[in-house]
């Protein structure tokens, strides 16, 4: 069986701005696949070509086995899009978009509720609202249950949980992995790093480049350096102070600890207690941790 | 087929869910027909005049006489000075001034060729044009009857003269409210549709709908015609009530067959409506359409020739005309109306609307792109 989602030498330019620049990559059949990036390094243009709304000016997108650009029309059948930006009628309510995009797609609500119908739960008491008067949580919710009414094969998710809360982002992860164990093949974009550890596999972009593609876990491992989980009172003081340690080699701060990589791996968790305590920082915390995909995006940024 | 059907179901859904949009399109075209077709009119009637009769002679009070009598003057004021009747001009308060010289009477008498006076004011050109038309034909027609007076007491055996006697075809009464009502019509029914269908699609880009739009099978030419279509059964079904509304509020005249003005009609929308939608493929924003909306409608309104004649254009204007789908359907509606033109008299008109309407359209759906 061919490759859900394959990628070769892909590249896009708007004028001058370089949004995707030579992106190869591969995406299994029923796997959920991660593209963790910032801002701004091309997750939605990378969409928007395999979801054959834009063309690539060099390169060529196959996605289940199709050319997005020769092919699309079939393509379209078996492809579900959600969009970053909430794309159905608000002036249409829960119920008529629901059943607009079925029969849109020759099918009806009726004939695959079966797929959404865990999701679909949830707004259900709410179907004769108007979709523009949902809160944030359900209109997400109906935008998926919408792109999956036409039963797809691959599901392509843009930034699925920007903007959703804890709670809600929770229970939307939890909904992709059921969609997952259902045959369908998700991917999905996110600017959040720790929702990289709940996909199958993981791209990181960055400025219209893939920087490396593999498995959360293998891509924490690859990281160099052992690194440490440093926090004391006074924060600023303590990256100033952690600067200018001689065996630094980078400091970043994330929330309210900062994480802390040594010129080599002979650093010992001693030795920068003494240097804090040394510069007098008060409940100095020192700690050795796992590195996160987090430290690995900061370091192979820092690497380019 | 079907799928166009799904896409009219959500048009028509959303059109009249906004209820303010639901009655407007309706009831806007009603008023404004109410408001237009009498207000806009070239009929001048009560024409202010101010008269400085030096002469006082029966001559002149004949002369006077007769340009009150017609329903075109009123003489407002007399005076005996001419500065007077400047500054009444200059103060807007006449129109026109006519001054008597004071030999006007004795030289009538003599036989002698009598002079007159006439200033118009020309702020409005064309306004005084008309004046003038009316005042030198009550001018002409006492000149007859002083002709005929005297040839009598004369005794000449006969004078050659010609006598004009004029019927207004088309429209006999010369009622103004005939000659706009069609023009108003037309482009009554197609600057709702334009704005309207032009808007909507517009929005669909602005607020990111098509985007999930353009992921499903939906064809181009299939999202356009869902756009389009009901546009133009609101746009025929206010043609309807337009038609009715000047029937029974203006007695509008029908010469025509009903059919014909419809099918005209029918596929004057479509162009119209076409080129809407080729400028909201091109425009972004609600705000873009309608800059580059207005463009287009105002230059086709005024163009149109619903004011002023299409002959009295110069040449470049007509060749832009050409173009303009409005100066098609303003010929087509006054000539089916007023004059019950059938299908042989305009074929030429339908047939360039029909070019039009299907470049319109064709440009809107070539760029329509659902891949950018």
């Amino acid at each position: 069986m061919n490759k859900a989602i394959e990628s070769i030498k892909v590249s896009k330019r708007f004028g001058e701005v370089v949004a995707l620049d030579n992106v190869s990559l591969e995406v299994n059949r029923n796997e959920i696949f991660g593209l963790i990036g910032p801002d701004g390094a091309g997750k939605t243009t990378l969409f928007r070509i395999i979801t054959t709304l834009l063309l690539p000016d060099k390169g060529s997108m196959m996605v289940l086995g199709l050319d997005t650009h020769k092919q699309y029309r079939e393509l379209r059948k078996r492809i579900g899009y959600m969009p970053g930006r909430f794309s159905l009628y608000q002036d249409l309510t829960v119920e008529e978009n629901l059943s607009f995009y079925a029969t849109v797609y020759g099918t009806t609500v009726r004939q695959n509720f079966e797929l959404i119908a865990d999701i679909y739960s949830h707004i259900e008491p709410f179907k004769k609202r108007l979709a523009g008067q949902l809160s944030g949580g359900m209109k997400q919710k109906l935008a998926l249950s919408c792109a999956l009414i036409h039963k797809p094969e691959i599901l392509v998710l843009d930034e699925p949980t920007t903007g959703v809360d804890a709670v809600s982002r929770k229970e939307f992860w939890e909904m992709l992995k059921k969609l997952k164990e259902k045959g369908i093949t998700i991917l999905v974009s996110t600017p959040y790093m720790d929702e990289a550890s709940l996909c199958d596999r993981v791209a990181l972009i960055q400025g219209g480049k893939i920087m490396d593609v593999d498995t959360p876990r293998r891509i924490t491992e690859k990281f160099p350096r052992r690194i440490f989980h440093v926090s004391s009172d006074e924060m600023h003081r303590l990256i100033r102070d952690l600067h200018q340690f001689a065996k630094t080699d980078s400091v970043f701060a994330f929330g309210r600890y900062v994480h802390f990589t040594g010129i080599d791996d002979e650093v010992e968790t001693s030795e920068l207690d003494k240097y804090l305590s040394d510069q007098k920082h008060t409940n100095v915390l020192v700690e050795e941790i796992g590195p996160g995909i987090e430290d690995v995006f900061i370091n192979l940024m820092g690497q380019q | 087929m079907r799928t166009i059907f799904i896409l009219l179901r959500k048009e028509f859904l959303q059109l009249f869910r906004d209820r303010f949009i639901g009655r407007a399109i309706f009831a806007i075209p009603i008023v404004q027909m109410l408001i237009l077709v009498p207000a806009i009119t070239y009929e001048i009637r009560n024409i202010r005049i101010c008269v400085v009769d030096l002469d006082q002679s029966v001559d002149s009070r004949n002369l006077i006489n007769q340009l009150d009598g017609t329903s075109f003057f009123e003489i407002r004021h007399t005076s005996f000075s001419e500065m007077q009747a400047n500054r009444l001009m200059l103060e807007g308060k006449t129109d026109l001034t006519l001054q008597i010289p004071e030999d006007f009477g004795k030289d009538i008498g003599n036989g002698n060729p009598a002079k007159l006076m006439v200033s118009v004011n020309a702020i409005n050109a064309s306004n005084a044009q008309l004046a003038w038309g009316y005042f030198s034909g009550v001018i002409r027609e006492y000149n007859n009857s002083l002709i005929a007076g005297n040839t009598e007491i004369l005794r000449f055996q006969s004078i050659p003269r010609i006598e004009v006697t004029n019927r207004y075809w088309y429209n006999e009464t010369m009622n103004y409210k005939f000659y706009m009502l069609p023009g108003v019509l037309g482009i009554l029914v197609a600057a709702i549709g334009f704005v309207l269908a032009g808007l909507n699609m517009v929005k669909e880009k602005e607020s990111g709908t098509i985007e999930q739009i353009n992921v499903t099978p939906v064809k181009k030419y299939q999202f356009i015609a869902a756009k389009m279509i009901p546009y133009l059964l609101v746009g025929l079904v206010d043609l309807a009530l337009g038609i009715s509304i000047g029937m029974l509020a203006f007695n509008m005249p029908f010469e025509g067959n009903p059919l014909l003005l419809f099918l005209s009609s029918f596929i004057f929308l479509i162009g119209a409506l076409g080129l809407a939608l080729f400028i909201s493929t091109i425009t972004r924003t609600q705000q873009q359409f309608m800059f580059a909306g207005f463009f287009f409608l105002i230059i086709f309104m005024l163009m149109s020739g619903i004011f002023t004649p299409f002959d009295s254009m110069p040449e470049w204007a007509r060749e832009i005309n050409r173009l303009n789908p409005v100066s098609y359907i303003m010929r087509i509606n006054r000539m089916v109306m007023l004059k019950g033109a059938t299908f042989g008299d305009i074929r030429n008109d339908i047939l360039s609307l029909t070019i039009l309407s299907v470049m319109f359209t064709l440009f809107a759906i070539r760029k329509y792109r659902k891949t950018a």
